[in-house]
């Protein structure tokens, strides 16, 4: 029987704490919609997704009236689209992205994943393709994200795709102008890229996912912080041990959520992500957890300790709620979705440096964050061959989130709205890694990588 | 695949009441469920402060109405009375607490 504390346990945490179901992502392969045809090729790929997805947000909306808990985003993630689109005899992949544009509209989904590449190695004729229709194809549509991989701790990183990065990067921020650049929301550049994250922008259906899958990405900073915040000044023991506990409660509800969506669409159960992924909203901040643990200002001397402590305490109870964990994994630091980074970024505590410094103990990196819009492409390519160069030697996953403003200059503000919230413009590095970038080829793979 | 019979059946739910105590909250909780014939199994209430926090599980297996509409019913409820009044399956509490 349960008691009347763990049942108001669990209410307070979604009344008060932000405790929701970040996203159900409906994982769908596109693998037998190729065609040598674009329009036939585009119409299978919109069938398969309209008649398989059709429900999902429907269902979504049924199962979070059942358990009373908000599930936030309902999503789909496709196949790569260049292992797609390669069969078909065109040079621009635009009418790939604007079928799946229109899929996701159809479906009632805000987000499509999989317009990506996976170049870590060198290109392909489709990927070259895709890469270069990618500015395009984020600015006519709405709701598509395009992500590339450019590195892996097995192949190393490719610096040609990094420098392209950097300009395809700087092109969608010119064509998405009257949007703040925000279309560079929906570009994540990528070194050992999971095949199964749920998470946008960088959702897509790996090779090895199966037909059709659902994936789940639980959240929660709220719950956390309520929690670190309660135990007041107990040694780091007991301050993991709690944090610990509280995980496992969290990623129950997403494995709950999970498994019932599956069962009532019909497809396999695939993983449950448990990134601690915050919102704009006051309280539901990974920056605050960083500052309740006695932080002065997320971001200064001791954040990637407090940050390491947390991201390994979340995964040690997360692993032990559910049977098949995956996914990204790991708590997000990003800037403009986080009102705590947003307040270290204006307050002067929290820089590019440091989190990078932050991206070696924790999920993905640098993520949503605006530069100046005046940044050299191949200044944005240093900073995700930096990003690459992490997730490469440490063998985890990093990503590249980076928006520059348009016109804009250090300490002016970029509002993108809604989960996107409002990044305040940081300073890069003045000096010139130009000819650096511009070297051409392949970072070897590290001697770590050959373990066989 | 996962094995997907393992997910909790039953037709239980947890109807949670927060708010500023009155009088009648529990009678018009109550007089809600017996009239579309829900079965109330336990119900526990505290007060904290001057909160008022009553926990109710009932059984809606043989109830007269789905349980959306039980929500919609008991939401028009709480805000006549100036409460907050959830219906939620028993489900997302076993999960969370219970292996």
């Amino acid at each position: 029987m349960l008691t009347m504390q763990e049942i108001l346990e669990t209410i307070k945490m979604v009344q008060e704490e932000h405790l929701d179901i970040r996203t159900i992502t409906m994982g769908i392969s596109l693998r037998d919609c190729g065609h040598p045809d674009t329009e036939a090729s585009c119409g299978r790929i919109y069938d398969k997704i309209t008649r398989l997805a059709g429900d999902l947000v429907e269902t979504g909306e049924v199962i979070s009236r059942k358990y009373g808990i908000p599930i936030v985003n309902k999503r789909i993630a496709v196949t790569p689209v260049t292992l797609v689109a390669e069969c078909s005899n065109t040079e621009n992949y635009l009418p790939f992205a604007n079928t799946l544009d229109r899929a996701a509209a159809a479906t009632g989904v805000n987000f499509i994943g999989g317009f990506s590449a996976m170049v870590q190695k060198g290109y392909t004729l489709g990927d070259r393709r895709l890469i270069n229709s990618i500015p395009e194809a984020i600015a006519a549509t709405e709701r598509v994200c395009a992500s590339v991989n450019v590195a892996s701790t097995k192949a190393g990183i490719n610096m040609d795709a990094v420098l392209q990065m950097g300009h395809v990067i700087k092109k969608t921020a010119c064509l998405t102008e009257n949007r703040q650049g925000a279309g560079c929301a929906r570009i994540v550049v990528f070194a050992n890229a999971p095949e199964d994250n749920p998470f946008m922008a960088g959702a897509f259906h790996g090779v090895g996912e199966p037909e059709c899958v659902i994936n789940v990405g639980v959240s929660g900073p709220g719950v956390v912080k309520n929690v670190v915040k309660r135990l007041g000044a107990v040694d780091f023991g007991t301050l993991a041990e709690e944090i610990k506990k509280t995980a496992f409660k969290v990623t129950r509800m997403g494995e709950l959520v999970g498994r019932t969506t599956a069962n009532m669409l019909g497809v396999p159960f695939g993983i449950v992500d448990i990134s601690l992924a915050p919102t704009p909203a006051v309280g539901d901040s990974v920056a605050e957890i960083l500052e309740a643990m006695g932080l002065e200002r997320c971001g200064t001397h001791g954040t990637t300790a407090a940050l390491a402590l947390l991201n390994d305490a979340i995964k040690k109870g997360g692993a032990m709620a559910s049977s098949y964990v995956g996914g990204l994994s790991g708590a997000f630091i990003p800037v403009s979705e986080d009102a705590g980074m947003i307040r270290a970024v204006l307050d002067g505590a929290l820089g590019l440096d440091k989190l990078e410094a932050m991206t070696c103990v924790c999920s993905v990196g640098l993520d949503m964050v605006a530069v100046p819009g005046d940044t050299p492409a191949e200044t944005i390519a240093a900073i995700i061959a930096d990003q690459s160069a992490i997730g490469m030697i440490n063998q985890k996953t990093t990503a590249v989130r980076i928006i520059p403003a348009c016109g804009k200059s250090v300490g002016d503000k970029v509002e993108m709205g809604g989960l996107l919230g409002s990044a305040p413009v940081m300073a890069v590095n003045p000096f010139s890694a130009a000819d650096f970038v511009k070297r051409g080829g392949r970072i070897p793979a590290p001697v770590h990588s050959l373990t066989n | 695949m996962l094995p997907q019979n393992d997910i909790p059946q039953g037709n239980r739910v947890i109807i949670s009441v927060l708010g500023k105590d009155r009088v009648g909250i529990i009678a018009s909780v109550a007089g809600v469920l017996s009239a579309v014939n829900i079965n109330i199994l336990d119900i526990s209430q505290t007060i904290i402060q001057e909160y008022f926090a009553m926990i109710l599980m009932a059984d809606i297996s043989n109830s007269t109405i789905n349980l959306e509409d039980l929500k919609e019913k008991l939401t028009e409820l709480g805000t006549e009375l100036g409460v907050r009044i959830d219906v939620q399956h028993t489900d997302a509490f076993n999960y969370m607490h219970r292996l």
